[in-house]
């Protein structure tokens, strides 16, 4: 049995001429342990379909299941990333995350929640940063702190929503890495959201394209059968890379691409030079433009 | 073909309270006209610096440039740029923004032929049917498309692209430097593009000049590309020759970018 189910789920805002469908017949099925990674286009209602996996959103059809259990509610066995870090500004790196695990084992004693905390926190390399505020780290590290929080509270299902995408790309690559060793050693059931097929590519197990909206729908999973841990550069070289890179590509800039408006226009473009602003303006007087020849006359077929 | 533009001993000091810091030094490139270069190096080496000396928005305290036989003094219209946040006048549609340039350099041209220059940028780009909307209704992707119809429309003698696709997300950038290219096969405008993005690099330009890291950046290697176009990126994708241009490029960045010159070529 699949461990997360999604079928045929639909969901749109708005109601009768405003009313906008931004997903459409989803079908989504991760096994346990999973790493799945979900790319797309911005706007195309990712972040739709992440609400809906945590529970923050209901779907207008179909149904979603975590181990066979219908999901109605947010839970913190769902932790989600978010791209913007959501972290309390006045409170330290160590109390952002203590916040979670106290909500989350309110049982345990002092010392054991404590010490969780730290264990996490140097699981992220932040234990030089223990006690900073968040405007005192980098943005790579507030998404580290994010993801001590989300990972501290023993998930069942990590939800990454384009945890990377506000960072440099050198940050987002050393990130990356932390993320898949991360996996490696806690092997949770991970969604990550993106819009960077590459990032996929290195992390995770499956990637599902989905389509530009508006009604988007994933497209056909390819599978990432590249063994970890993966070497960026090693990557480069890699037929099975290029192949992977090429399909999801392939989908998203066809078939899943943006509906192309396919118009034929006549169209003219005078060929006419610019005039050299900084001549006097007596120059001009009465003077027509410079022509090339008359008018060059095309049709463009505008896609 | 002889030189189009000229970029010699090209220097660039900033005074700071610890002293004079040379951002660029005797920096030498020669475009010829109608080539595509992209200049690539890490964030801060000064690529944009040298951009924005050419385009006339940074004084240039070493060295000098000569564009079309003439040495450049200040901004001027016969320079397009499209800079990484398109700067259009939000409560202007996009029409409007790109006549706001156009009017300026055709003022001699009747008002007719003005508005189908604008036009025609503007369907190319594919806002056939978005022109008259206001900037601040289109998404990211598509004020991008008006900053590059904007940049075309002036008919300018060089185009200049300061990360024109840096703030977009990784599938939009895919499809606008499909657009770009686009355009740019019609006109064939002498183009610097700067980037940090070696894919892009390698699918839009002729030729990728690689900096060396700041202070006092300079050419640091150069590699041509000398994939036919129109270039089609699922060709592109499936040539070995790609993969040997991208891994070079990325090698130069990850371990060459402080040391010293040679000359590579691929394809």
């Amino acid at each position: 049995m699949a461990f997360l189910e999604l079928k045929n789920v639909s969901k749109g805002y708005g109601f009768g001429a405003k009313r906008a469908e931004v997903l459409q017949d989803i079908n989504l099925s991760i096994a346990e342990g999973e790493f799945v990674a979900i790319v797309g286009y911005s706007g195309s209602g990712k972040t739709t379909l992440m609400s809906l996996i945590a529970g923050l959103q209901q779907p207008d059809q179909g149904t979603m299941t975590l181990r066979g259990e219908t999901v109605t509610e947010p839970s913190p066995e769902r932790a989600i990333v978010f791209q913007n870090y959501s972290l309390l500004p006045w409170l330290s790196v160590y109390d952002n995350i203590a916040l979670a695990v106290d909500e989350v084992f309110p049982s345990w004693p002092v010392d054991k929640r404590r010490q969780h905390t730290d264990q996490y926190i140097a699981m992220v390399n932040l234990t030089p940063a223990r006690d900073k505020k968040p405007r005192e780290l980098s943005g790579g590290m507030r998404q580290r702190v994010s993801v001590a929080r989300a990972l501290a509270m023993d998930p069942k299902i990590l939800l990454l929503d384009e945890p990377l995408s506000a960072l440099d790309a050198l940050t987002r690559a050393v990130l990356q890495d932390e993320i898949g060793r991360i996996w490696s050693e806690s092997r949770k059931t991970v969604v990550l959201i993106t819009n960077d097929v590459d990032e996929g590519i290195i992390l995770a197990d499956r990637i599902i394209p989905l389509s530009a909206g508006p009604g988007a729908t994933l497209g056909q999973s390819v599978k990432v059968d590249i063994e970890r841990p993966r070497d960026r550069k090693a990557l480069n070289h890699d037929p099975r890379f290029k192949d992977i890179r090429n399909e999801v590509i392939g989908y998203l800039l066809g078939t899943g691409g943006r509906p192309k408006a396919s118009v034929t226009r006549k169209l003219v473009l005078p060929e006419i030079e610019p005039e050299d602003l900084n001549a006097p303006r007596s120059v001009f007087r009465s003077v027509g433009p410079r022509r090339k020849n008359e008018e060059k006359r095309e049709t463009v077929e505008v896609s | 073909m002889s030189d189009y533009v000229e970029l010699s001993n090209l220097t660039k000091i900033y005074a700071t309270p610890k002293g004079p810091a040379v951002i660029v030094k005797d920096f030498n490139l020669r475009i010829k006209q109608g080539e595509f270069v992209a200049l690539i190096g890490h964030s801060g080496c000064g690529k944009s610096t040298v951009l924005s000396m050419l385009a006339g928005l940074n004084d240039i305290n070493g060295g000098g440039i000569i564009l079309a036989g003439k040495e450049l003094d200040g901004a001027g219209p016969d320079r397009g740029v499209v800079f990484q946040s398109p700067s259009l006048l939000p409560w202007l549609t996009a029409f409007e923004n790109v006549m706001l340039g156009v009017d300026q350099v055709f003022f001699t041209a009747r008002k007719e032929e003005r508005r189908e220059i604008a036009e025609y940028y503007l369907t190319v780009v594919g806002l056939g049917d978005a022109m008259h909307k206001r900037s601040r209704e289109l998404s990211q992707g598509m004020r991008q498309r008006v900053g590059i119809a904007r940049a075309f429309a002036l008919k300018p003698k060089m185009l200049l692209l300061d990360e024109p696709f840096g703030m977009l997300d990784s599938l939009t950038r895919l499809e606008l430097q499909q657009v770009l290219l686009e355009v740019w096969g019609r006109t064939r405008l002498t183009a610097l593009m700067v980037t940090h993005d070696v894919d892009e690099a390698i699918f839009l330009s002729d030729r990728v000049v690689m900096m060396t890291n700041g202070p006092a950046a300079e050419v640091g290697d150069i590699l041509e590309v000398k994939f036919p176009r129109p270039r089609n990126r699922h060709a592109l994708l499936e040539d070995p020759d790609y993969y040997r241009g991208r891994e070079f490029l990325i090698e130069f960045l990850n371990e060459r970018a402080h040391h010293r010159p040679s000359l590579a070529c691929v394809a």
